[in-house]
């Protein structure tokens, strides 16, 4: 079963996205900000993260630049996940590592296409 | 409502598009026709359906309008536009590399999606680039969905659902909270109205031709005559692609039909003996 961390400052955000992860197969854990998603990845770093931009303590952007910087940080493939829809936005999402962009609001629909896309089908 | 409303949409939806309803859909129709109902200053659905027997022409075109399905997305199922990408096109590359020209038709691109697709994997292939010529001519019954596909302007959600992020910041410009297609993929598709039970004349020969997800709304003879009429139009060396629920009763087995991709045949056969059909 593939592992991702959902890393996102809203609660229910991450329940709504585990849930959806959960019933397309994905073992889920959470954290509520970067510094504990950091700490949650050198513990045992997933295949998948999804990931929010505006957050307390750091930002989704630094979490990515910091996290593709650590032992093994290339591996997991990183899908922001967030409601900053602006090409600028995006575009430095993908200059810091990311892999995939997806705008808040998202259903399983979206989430199971994208996830595809990206070689999890 | 009543049996009798049901059959008159019926017969009106079949004799005009081909379409077949059930009566299962009963509720799902009232939600669709409602809004024609109340443009045409009916009290309700039922009110207007009572006319069905007799309706005027734009009362009738309307109905069939709202009845069409437009479900699309860009890149929908995947699996057929990766054949076309790594089969069909190079395929076709080599066959045609004396006259350097392709002619796709989308049949049913509902709002465009699937035609800009297409333009999407042909323009990274480069072929227009190589002096090819490309003519990519995408219909629909529904002049609404033309008209939104010419206009090539989706919602964020639309763009999400099947693009990848790099496709769509390479394909598309943002415009507020919506996404345009790039005017050099908006130019490479002819949109155009066309009722899959008209005459295919104007089509010539089409090296590929896409229709997905709509034979699965047409009964079995009507699903069969336009069978064999797009197979009449595909170049007796080209491509029919249909849906992956579109494949199913005798005339639809591999065996067969010749020259037409499924995602649930998975397998690109021979074209010859489809004409024997």
């Amino acid at each position: 079963m593939k592992h991702c961390l959902v890393v996102d400052d809203s609660r229910v955000i991450r329940k709504v996205a585990c849930k959806i992860l959960e019933s397309l197969d994905f073992e889920t854990d959470e954290a509520e900000d970067g510094p504990t998603a950091l700490d949650s990845c050198r513990m045992r770093m997933p295949e998948l993260i999804l990931l929010d931009w505006q957050m307390p303590n750091m930002s989704g952007v630094e979490f990515l630049r910091t996290l593709r910087r650590e032992q093994n940080g290339t591996r997991p493939i990183v899908v922001f996940c967030t409601t900053e829809n602006d090409v600028g936005y995006i575009s430095e999402a993908m200059s810091a590592g990311a892999n995939e962009y997806v705008v808040k609001p998202y259903d399983r629909e979206i989430l199971k296409a994208k996830l595809a896309q990206i070689g999890f089908g | 409502m009543s049996p009798a409303d049901l059959r008159h949409l019926a017969d009106l939806l079949h004799r005009r598009s081909g379409l077949t309803i059930g009566a299962d859909k009963a509720r799902l129709i009232d939600s669709k026709l409602l809004p024609v109902a109340q443009r045409f200053g009916f009290k309700d659905c039922a009110a207007m359906l009572a006319e069905l027997p007799y309706p005027q022409e734009e009362l009738a075109e309307a109905i069939t309008e709202a009845m069409t399905v437009n479900e699309s997305s860009f890149f929908r199922d995947r699996a057929p536009f990766e054949h076309f990408r790594k089969h069909i096109v190079p395929a076709l590359y080599v066959r045609r590399a004396h006259k350097r020209r392709l002619r796709i038709w989308c049949a049913a691109t509902a709002t465009g999606q699937e035609a800009y697709s297409l333009a999407m994997i042909l323009d990274e292939i480069g072929l227009a680039a190589e002096g090819w010529k490309i003519d990519l001519i995408a219909t629909d019954l529904s002049a609404a969905a033309i008209a939104r596909a010419k206009e090539g302007i989706y919602s964020q959600y639309e763009a999400q659902r099947g693009l990848s992020v790099h496709a769509l910041v390479d394909n598309f410009t943002q415009e507020n909270a919506s996404w345009r297609i790039a005017e050099r993929l908006r130019r490479m598709v002819t949109f155009r109205c066309f009722n899959l039970l008209d005459h295919y004349g104007w089509l010539g020969e089409a090296d590929v031709v896409f229709c997905r997800n709509v034979l699965m709304y047409f009964d079995a003879h009507t699903r069969a005559v336009i069978l064999r009429k797009m197979l009449d139009v595909v170049a007796g060396d080209g491509m029919l692609v249909i849906g992956d629920k579109e494949n199913a009763g005798p005339a639809w087995t591999a065996e067969a039909v010749r020259g037409v991709y499924s995602p649930n045949t998975a397998s690109l056969v021979e074209r010859k003996t489809a004409r024997a059909l």
